[in-house]
């Protein structure tokens, strides 16, 4: 059936005449409605506008102008803005918000013709590494239901992963596209910062933030990236730099290639199941003709310490235009001005969102600016710096993309460090501005567990090709939860 | 570092965060337990490194000012709270 096809496969069907946008777009709808149920990944379902656009992605066809994403049926995650549609971050401060505008990504990836069917499940305003803060209740992982997805992009995650679309798009702050991806056995790409425009995406922590595609396999991520990245001049932070076609170099042979192994991701803390998985992928890329090399990255240990000032921080900053004076959740009869602000802040937002924003308040309040938020930059610096004489060695990196498998629902959500080091691979890579990808490598005790590749700067079209090649040899990534076949 | 109570309420108001009286202490010790994490912070020496805010070594872009932009006050103001005459209404700030 449809839903077990690739968004590539999708693809050249639709091409090949053998299936149109409708039919796609009334399957996948309804796998949503038959089985959405069992892991609440989306929050809103927009089928008449799905329907409409596959319609019309049907007649452009006819005419002769299509594309390679025509009529291909994709999820967003509801942190992206879309016009006329309910937009909430998975957040009861914006449970009311339809977006007067689309996001940059959604305008973009609709002018290539893709169908959104809705909005997907995520922590509260993307604050979270196990979909448990969201507004909306818990996503679950379609290989166990007891189990989380990861997050924040849990629900784009859990969406594609039992095929309820062929693929979706997420945002990667510290890890939140590669660690569900992980979790849920799905092929994530979080690209270089400024690639992708922020533009529309609502800001968590404005100098990691970066969108990207979350798919079954580093095909589907490539064509989808064709059409997310590029330059926008309504993000400041934008790059201006060509966009390559991401699908040219997926075919070229990976003799030579040099692959670093940093010794921090595979010391204390990286469960033995997890360690064998990723030496069974590395032996695979050693058999294509890679050549492996023991690096160092020798700050990874202050990652998590450095995110949890920066990220705070700029969250801090950034939500404060939640006030309930021109948008969002507003209390029921203020007193004053103050008593407005206050209340409907207490009452719209969550608890992990309500710890960050404190925490980020308290480091950027006057004493203690110095000694947080400037301490943290310049670590950030160092860990930066780790990465580019890593590069001066290897052509990309490679450790596993979490510590463990998919934890339970419930297992973390009282305790906030625990939760954070879940992302202890991942963090880094935010710090730095760097490109990454998840890359399902097997199970352990029937989870997925994922591989995580680490780029230079721009180099995404190496990174799916390196996953690429892996994935023509092995078929992790085409497995699917018995439960969603 | 340890927070109090007191402190809680204190960068709550700076935040204009309503937090409930009966949840204050547990603010208290998990804000007291992530800035213990961030301590480890500390143990490096940092002298001389230049402050990293951005992964981006660019200059901020500038354009030519002229208005690419129409006003859309109504179609923002439908999902406002509260407005009148085209304006954010708000609790009488000024007596």
């Amino acid at each position: 059936m449809y839903h077990t096809k690739t968004l590539s496969q999708l693809s050249a069907m639709l091409e090949a005449g053998e299936v149109t946008s409708v039919q796609l777009t009334e399957h996948f709808l309804k796998r949503i409605k038959d089985h959405d149920g069992e892991i609440n990944s989306f929050i809103t379902i927009t089928e008449e506008q799905a329907l409409k656009a596959a319609a019309e992605a049907d007649a452009c066809r006819k005419a002769g102008n299509a594309g390679p994403l025509t009529g291909v049926p994709v999820a967003h995650k509801d942190i992206f803005c879309t016009k006329g549609v309910k937009t909430s971050c998975g957040s009861k401060m914006l449970d009311n918000f339809e977006s007067p505008y689309d996001a940059t990504v959604v305008e973009k990836m609709q002018q290539a013709g893709v169908i959104m069917l809705g909005k997907t499940n995520m922590d509260e305003f993307a604050m979270g590494s196990s979909n448990e803060t969201s507004f909306y209740g818990a996503v679950k992982n379609p290989w166990n239901t007891k189990a989380v997805p990861g997050g924040s992009s849990g629900g784009s995650a859990a969406s594609v992963a039992a095929r309820l679309a062929p693929a979706a798009t997420g945002t990667d702050t510290g890890g939140s596209i590669r660690q569900p991806a992980s979790f849920c056995g799905i092929t994530g790409l979080k690209p270089t910062y400024g690639r992708v425009s922020r533009y529309g995406m609502i800001a968590f922590a404005s100098s990691l933030d970066q969108a990207g595609p979350m798919a079954q396999s580093a095909e589907d991520c490539a064509l989808l990236l064709n059409a997310m990245s590029g330059f926008d001049p309504k993000d400041s932070t934008s790059l201006e730099k060509d966009v390559p076609d991401y699908t040219a170099d997926l075919n070229k042979p990976l003799k030579g290639l040099k692959i670093g192994l940093p010794k921090e991701y595979f010391g204390e803390g990286l469960s033995d199941e997890i360690n064998t998985v990723v030496q069974k992928a590395i032996e695979e890329y050693k058999a294509m003709g890679a050549e492996i090399k023991e690096i160092s990255l020798p700050n990874t240990h202050l990652a998590v310490p450095v995110y949890y000032v920066v990220a705070p921080a700029e969250c801090s900053s950034n939500l404060s235009r939640f006030d309930g004076v021109r948008f969002g959740h507003r209390c029921e009869d203020p007193q004053d001005l103050e008593d407005l602000y206050k209340r409907s802040r207490g009452e719209g937002f969550g608890d992990e969102v309500k710890r960050r924003i404190l925490v980020g308040t308290y480091a950027l309040s006057a004493g203690y600016y110095d000694a947080y938020y400037i301490k943290a930059q310049q670590l950030r610096r160092m860990i930066s710096d780790d990465f580019t004489k890593a590069f001066e060695q290897v052509d990309v990196i490679m450790g596993p993309s979490a510590p463990e498998t998919a934890f339970n629902v419930g297992e973390k959500s009282d305790d906030p460090i625990s939760m954070y080091l879940s992302d202890i691979y991942t963090i880094a890579v935010n710090l730095a501005g760097l490109p990454g990808m998840s890359v399902p490598a097997g199970f352990s005790n029937n989870m997925p567990v994922g591989l995580q590749i680490i780029g230079n700067h721009f180099d995404e079209s190496r990174l799916l090709n390196v996953a690429h090649q892996y994935q023509q040899k092995t078929d992790w990534h085409s497995q699917i939860p018995e439960a969603f076949k | 570092m340890s927070l109090e109570a007191d402190d809680v309420k204190k960068i709550a108001h700076l935040a204009r965060l309503d937090i409930e009286e009966k949840n204050i202490e547990g603010y208290a010790s998990s804000l007291t337990s992530i800035l213990d994490l961030v301590d480890q912070m500390n143990a490096v020496d940092t002298t001389d490194v230049q402050p990293m805010a951005h992964p981006m070594d660019v200059a901020q872009r500038l354009r030519a000012d002229e208005v690419l932009e129409e006003n859309q006050r109504e179609n923002f103001q439908k999902i406002a709270p509260k407005t009148e005459d085209g304006l954010y209404l708000v609790p009488k700030v000024i007596e």
